[in-house]
């Protein structure tokens, strides 16, 4: 032991194997042990040396990193402060493209042009405004509204003063521009819909984002300005249309003007989609429902793609992407047609006698009517003291289910929802998937409504009236469902029971061509009804068409067989012995019933299965079947000619 | 009583290079607020500046009469404490750009993680000088102070707090460096982290999260955010040059282009007027006071104490180590402050407890002495 120069103890470092041993001998004493702890706390000396080495060591690297910084590139950097500035530039990702399924493009990008305006670069912010202002044909005030409402905005930052400028002004701007340092035009790819309005409920709009749907997570990465899909494809695709966005430093002059590339990140494009529909089946359908309101959705059977989905009125989604003003959109929105409204599956109707296939299905099935069981129809039935009309005033006298589908017997089914009873019905009819969304995937699905007796006391608060049971045996009262639902349910009877998730984009296609996703039916359910009961109802439909006296046999078209039923939505009860056609005047054809068809074909070897809804067309019949007759037959030819060989 | 002895250890050259650390830290923040200050008089937060570093000298001076061998007792208490309040902030903690790192106490804001980066090393020293060691622990032995270190790690890394995060791993990771560790235990530490970290980034990261942490890692995949700011805060510091621009004549400052200016990349201010030469001298500043601290730490008289100076010490290096690292471009950018010279309360008087700390075991050392 010596002591140090200032009169502090200390030990002389031991190698540590042999203070190891030390403490293992002095364990014991506890005085030992504190002379133990002074030694070793001096021991700590490798350790020390160790620390101040690593940190010296740093030291000495930051030294030279700031040598080279500041003396070897600082005359560079001092430049570069002095003289020139960054910019930051946003390189905005084009959308990806939505093709039909023969790949002829629905939707696509073109150039737009905007004005940007960067103040840190502006020398006289006024009059640089006053002037671009009169460029652009715009009022002063516009233009300092804009840069008012973005006054927190950091001045080296660009804003952006007029967007997608016509190509007049753009010339004008350009001409401009360098004597109007702080003026930057910027170009990004902007939307545009090749077929504006067709399949306008399908495809949906772009519209600006807000500021709350930048708070969510699901829109990290975006930024104020951006567009993003809000209806249809475009808003559930989102994800995968809307790429990366990148962006650029750029070293510039004093006035602006671009010297040197510094650092970029390249943009990441969106991902093509190829939707199942076919642009031409589309225009057809959209054709047969000009000036009319309905809509018509048609679905591949064998795999729930979406042939065609055709809304009536339709809108303009240019108008969306330009930004709509705010009395366009008063007027779109106030519209008594509402000509947003997607009816193929955001809006519900009673269905009607399209019911009565599922009806007559669940009697089956469960064994209250046979293939032989015969009502008698003498234009009513009779139930409570109260008579329940049949369509056809005179009766259609005594019929089993296979003819009470083909000429729409309402007495036959009245019996038939009597023996099953209102929750039996809805058993069945929910296997269908009425009653709940489909699933598609579109923005605002209505999930219709398929009344139980429980939900009656939940949501109206009073029991079930066994006199119900009879109205929504034929498709009436609280029933409710969408043309989409019929589609799809109606597919799954023409296929014997297999119940499709429709969807309406078959590929994700990426960047590359390797990066392909190519997208399957899903198979919600198989509905356990025997094979013999779908074989007798699909035979009824094919009658309706087929058979002499079917309702909807005028639209028989020999070239291929189809099935299908008519359906009549009541929109106004009538009152018995009310003169029904006066009524009808009075109200300009609004109380008039929604016509109502649904078929599939070729019967034997079901491909296509469309519903139609006409609203305030009066009967299904002479109303909806054409249409879909028509949407069929088309279908059917483009699919022989596409494929000879079948 | 005032024991003599007390005044006597009490180490006067940690207090002159701290001084000289945080005249750096005035002139540098006052640089950086200089825009504000002269357009907005009332609204200084300069003087707030001063105001904070009144209270650390206050929080400094409380601690030289704490005896630390006190500490030793309510540590584990203490280090409780610590974590259920960093429990707490992810619960009720006040959300400010995307993490919850606050926790607001009768109006008063206040950051746990910057009390946990204390309170880690005083658990550690305590743990480590009431058990028996080796200067090559087992393994075992050492299980339990990573689980001290892990919790609160944890913790933070959710709010998230990925630089505090680094900074306590980095102090814990110098403490028990100094207990003595094999190589082949950093080595296996160093390679088992990434099986460790996989199942954090792969389940508990929310895609943001792991996009932020991509940004921090590699900033030009960010040039106009993190990218951005580094290629400014270069530009700042080497146009500095040799002598610096000169004071308050830093042209890169006035251009704002910085939000974090005079917190997080307060350094870049400093070299842009001061150039290499100040530099050089914050740099040595830094050096001294490691070097000063590490000498309390050889000559206090246990363990335990060697223990805390050594933590105390390794708080305020790797604070500006990771700091400098991260605004010379040589480190990814985490929010770190530069200790004694970025504005910052919480901060301050985090680090003025720690002098205070090795104020207080150099102060103590006459124990000894006299036997």
């Amino acid at each position: 032991m010596r002591f140090s120069r200032d009169g502090h103890n200390v030990t002389k470092i031991e190698p540590w194997y042999r203070r190891l041993m030390n403490v293992k001998k002095k364990k014991a004493d506890n005085l030992q042990l504190l002379n133990w702890e002074m030694a070793e706390t001096a021991s700590f000396q490798k350790q020390y040396i160790i620390v101040a080495g690593v940190m010296f060591l740093i030291l000495l690297v930051y030294m030279a990193r700031m040598w080279s910084l500041q003396v070897l590139q600082g005359a560079t950097y001092r430049y570069q402060s002095e003289n020139n500035r960054i910019r930051l530039e946003d390189i905005s990702a084009p959308r990806g493209i939505i093709f039909d399924k023969n790949g002829v493009p629905l939707v696509e990008n073109r150039p737009a042009y905007h004005v940007l305006l960067i103040r840190e670069d502006v020398q006289d912010l006024d009059g640089t405004v006053r002037e671009l202002a009169r460029l652009l044909g715009r009022t002063p005030d516009e233009l300092f509204a804009v840069l008012e409402a973005n006054r927190t905005t950091p001045k080296f930052l660009p804003i952006r003063l007029a967007a997608d400028l016509d190509r007049d002004a753009l010339a004008r701007v350009e001409a401009q521009r360098i004597r109007l340092p702080g003026v930057v035009i910027q170009l990004e790819p902007k939307r545009e819909y090749r077929w504006n309005g067709t399949a306008a409920h399908l495809i949906g709009y772009l519209s600006e984002i807000t500021e709350s749907d930048l708070k969510q997570e699901s829109y990290q990465g975006y930024v104020q300005g951006e567009d993003v899909g809000k209806f249809g494809v475009e808003s559930a695709f989102e994800r995968f249309l809307h790429g990366k966005r990148g962006g650029r430093q750029m070293e510039v002059d004093a006035i602006g003007r671009r010297i040197r590339l510094l650092d970029e990140l390249l943009p990441i494009p969106g991902r093509n989609l190829w939707l199942t529909v076919d642009i031409e089946l589309q225009r057809l359908a959209e054709s047969l429902l000009e000036g009319k309101a309905g809509a018509i959705v048609a679905v591949d059977p064998t795999s729930g793609a979406i042939l065609a989905f055709a809304c009536s009125p339709t809108f303009d989604q240019e108008k969306f992407v330009r930004g709509l003003r705010k009395e366009e959109w008063q007027a779109l929105s106030k519209n008594p047609n509402h000509p947003l409204l997607n009816r193929g599956s955001g809006a519900a109707y009673p269905p009607g006698s399209t019911y009565k296939a599922f009806m007559a299905l669940a009697g089956l099935q469960e064994g209250v009517i046979t293939p032989e069981t015969s009502f008698n129809c003498p234009g009513y039935y009779e139930f409570a003291g109260r008579r329940y009309r049949c369509w056809r005033d005179r009766g259609h006298g005594g019929m089993a289910v296979e003819r009470a589908l083909i000429q729409s017997c309402d007495v036959f089914f009245y019996q038939t929802g009597m023996r099953l009873g209102v929750d039996r019905i809805a058993q069945y009819v929910s296997m269908f998937g009425l009653g709940e969304r489909t699933g598609i995937g579109l923005h605002g699905e209505h999930p219709g409504l398929v009344p139980t007796s429980w939900w009656k006391r939940q949501a109206i608060g009073v029991p079930w009236q066994k006199g119900e049971t009879l109205s929504i045996s034929i498709g009436q009262g609280y029933d409710l469902a969408t043309p989409l639902q019929m589609a799809v349910g109606y597919a799954a009877v023409a296929n014997g029971g297999n119940l499709w998730q429709p969807y309406v984009v078959m590929r994700v296609e990426g960047s590359t061509p390797v990066e392909t996703d190519e997208i399957k039916g899903k198979l919600r359910r198989t509905i356990p009804i025997a094979k013999k009961h779908f074989d007798l109802v699909r035979k009824g439909l094919l009658g309706v068409v087929e058979d002499d006296r079917g309702t909807a046999h005028a639209v028989r078209d020999k070239s291929f067989l189809m099935a299908g039923k008519t359906g009549t939505a009541q929109v106004v009860g009538v009152a018995d012995g009310a003169n029904r056609k006066l009524l009808e005047r009075m109200a300009k054809g609004k109380t008039r019933d929604h016509a109502w068809f649904v078929g599939y074909a070729p019967a034997n070897d079901p491909r296509i299965s469309v519903a139609a809804i006409i609203e305030h067309g009066g009967h299904g019949s002479s109303a909806a079947a054409p249409v879909v007759q028509k949407v069929i037959a088309a279908y059917l030819k483009s699919e022989s000619a596409a494929a000879p060989s079948q | 009583m005032m024991d003599r002895r007390l005044i006597e250890n009490f180490d006067w050259s940690i207090i002159w290079v701290l001084l000289g650390i945080i005249c750096i830290g005035l002139l540098s923040v006052y640089s950086a607020l200089y825009p504000q200050i002269r357009a907005n008089p009332t609204h200084n937060l300069f003087i707030k500046q001063i105001m904070w570093l009144s209270l650390g000298f206050g929080v400094m001076f409380f601690t030289l009469f704490l005896d630390y061998q006190k500490l030793k007792a309510v540590s584990f208490w203490l280090y409780l404490a610590t974590v259920v309040l960093l429990a707490a902030v992810l619960v009720v903690g006040k959300e400010v750009n995307g993490s919850k790192r606050w926790l607001e106490l009768a109006g008063f804001q206040f950051q746990p993680s910057e009390l946990m980066k204390i309170v880690i090393v005083i658990q550690l020293a305590s743990y480590f000088s009431t058990q028996e060691m080796t200067s090559y622990p087992p393994l075992k032995k050492l299980l339990t102070p990573l689980a001290f270190v892990a919790a609160p790690v944890l913790l933070i890394l959710a709010e998230p707090d990925l630089g505090t995060a680094i900074c306590i791993l980095a102090i814990s990771g110098t403490v028990i460096f100094f207990m003595g560790i094999r190589w082949k235990y950093i080595l296996a530490m160093m390679i088992g982290v990434i099986p460790l970290l996989m199942p954090i980034w792969m389940t508990v990261l929310k895609p943001y999260q792991k996009r932020r942490i991509e940004i921090l890692l590699r900033p030009d995949l960010d040039p106009l955010g993190a990218g951005y700011h580094i290629r400014q805060s270069k530009i700042a510091i080497g146009s500095g040059m040799l002598w610096g621009k000169g004071f308050l004549n830093g042209t890169q400052n006035k251009l704002h282009f910085l939000p974090e200016k005079h917190t997080d990349f307060i350094f870049s201010v400093w070299a842009e007027e001061w150039g290499f030469v100040g530099c050089l001298v914050l740099l040595v500043l830094f050096g001294l006071l490691v070097f000063l601290s590490l000498r309390v730490a050889r000559r206090s008289k246990d363990r335990y104490g060697a223990l805390l100076v050594v933590g105390m010490t390794a708080l305020i290096l790797w604070q500006a180590l990771i700091n400098i690292g991260m605004v010379i471009g040589l480190l990814p950018v985490v929010g770190i402050t530069l200790p004694f010279v970025s504005y910052g309360g919480s901060s301050l008087i985090t680090l003025c407890f720690a002098i205070g700390i090795i104020e207080s075991v150099s102060m103590r050392r006459y124990v000894f002495q006299t036997r």
